[in-house]
């Protein structure tokens, strides 16, 4: 078969063979491609291991996440009862982004464990293979003439072989598949990290770079959707009187607000 | 034949059943080489389903070596493209 499948086969093969290549004597090669086979059980299940790390580094980034989600939206709440539109906007804006990488991250999580899933059957297969295999030795060592041991040898090491470049090939995958979800979560961990779903009193007063990368980030009809449903819910009256509130002309909420008219950080003293 | 599904089992198929297997793959390499992409999914998903549906699988115990093998069922697009260019999915 061309294509696809011979090269994969021919992959494969020459990979098999390079174990196969190192030793003449057959029962040294015997012993040799054990050696190897139970080496090589133990990478993998390092290999499982490192994929638990990064399922569980990803899960933990997830907890945190739906932490800020709630409170960003607790904080939209409070701002938007207290008459400061711009603020909840804000909080709106990053809820809407933790939100996003939120789903992300639900998304590699599932796709680790179909991974880690695949890499434990495979690893229960190399397993018994490795385990035929080592009754065969013997029975080859026991029954057969140098020449045919070697052809028999070859045989029963290659089944082994092909597993194990199988089980090789998977784990590659897995890791790459990981790296690049890691460096997806170090670019969570860094907003994070930033402030971008912590507390909002910090934000001074204008726009900062975070809040300009934000609104980019963020997709601006959700937001405006969702403050128009809290608005609702809160009952904060009619879109004339929204463009009031965010001036902070009813002051009635809260009178400390700066006079600069920027929804600011002594904007969410009231909550402390 | 013994047909290998990377990162999944190992299929006995009947020698007979080797001429829609060859049928199914070179629908495959036709999507690849014309860059149809969105028809790539199914073609590749097609040829797998041919196996794990007709295939017998081979017991976990069992030493003989595969016929045949199969890149792995998430093969993207793009990978398939390379096993043609040179690169391959495993750089030897």
């Amino acid at each position: 078969m061309a294509g696809l499948t011979g090269r994969m086969s021919t992959v494969v093969k020459a990979k098999v063979s390079k174990l196969l290549d190192r030793a003449e004597d057959p029962a040294e090669t015997l012993d040799y491609s054990y050696q190897k086979q139970v080496e090589q059980l133990q990478n993998v299940k390092k290999g499982i291991a490192d994929v638990m790390t990064a399922k569980k580094r990803l899960q933990m980034q997830e907890t945190s996440l739906q932490q800020s989600v709630v409170k960003l939206d607790t904080q939209a709440r409070q701002a938007l009862s207290s008459g400061h539109e711009d603020l909840a906007r804000t909080a709106l804006e990053r809820k809407n982004v933790a939100q996003t990488e939120l789903q992300s991250l639900d998304k590699q999580v599932g796709e680790l464990e179909d991974q880690q899933q695949k890499l434990t059957d495979s690893e229960q297969k190399l397993r018994a293979k490795i385990e035929a295999f080592r009754t065969k030795k013997e029975v080859i060592k026991a029954q057969y003439s140098a020449a045919e041991a070697q052809v028999r040898i070859s045989e029963a090491a290659n089944g082994v072989g092909e597993q194990m470049a199988d089980v090789g090939l998977a784990m590659q995958r897995a890791i790459d598949k990981t790296e690049n979800m890691k460096a997806r979560a170090d670019a969570v961990s860094e907003l994070e990290a930033a402030g971008t779903f912590e507390d909002l009193t910090a934000v001074g007063s204008g726009e900062d770079d975070i809040d300009r990368q934000l609104k980019q980030l963020s997709s601006q009809p959700e937001v405006d959707d969702e403050l128009a449903k809290m608005k609702g819910e809160i009952g904060t009256g009619s879109e004339s009187s929204a463009a009031q509130i965010s001036a902070g002309a009813q002051g009635g909420a809260d009178q400390q607000a700066p006079s600069g008219g920027s929804a600011g950080a002594s904007g969410e003293s009231g909550q402390q | 034949m013994i047909v290998r599904i990377s990162g999944e089992d190992q299929y006995r198929l009947a020698d007979d059943q080797a001429a829609r297997l060859n049928e199914l793959e070179h629908a495959v390499i036709d999507v690849v080489e014309g860059g149809r992409e969105d028809g790539f999914a199914q073609a590749y998903g097609a040829l797998l389903d041919y196996v794990r549906e007709n295939g017998t699988p081979v017991a976990d115990d069992d030493l003989e070596s595969s016929d045949v093998i199969l890149p792995p069922a998430d093969l993207t697009f793009a990978e398939a493209g390379e096993e043609f260019t040179g690169e391959g999915l495993i750089p030897d």
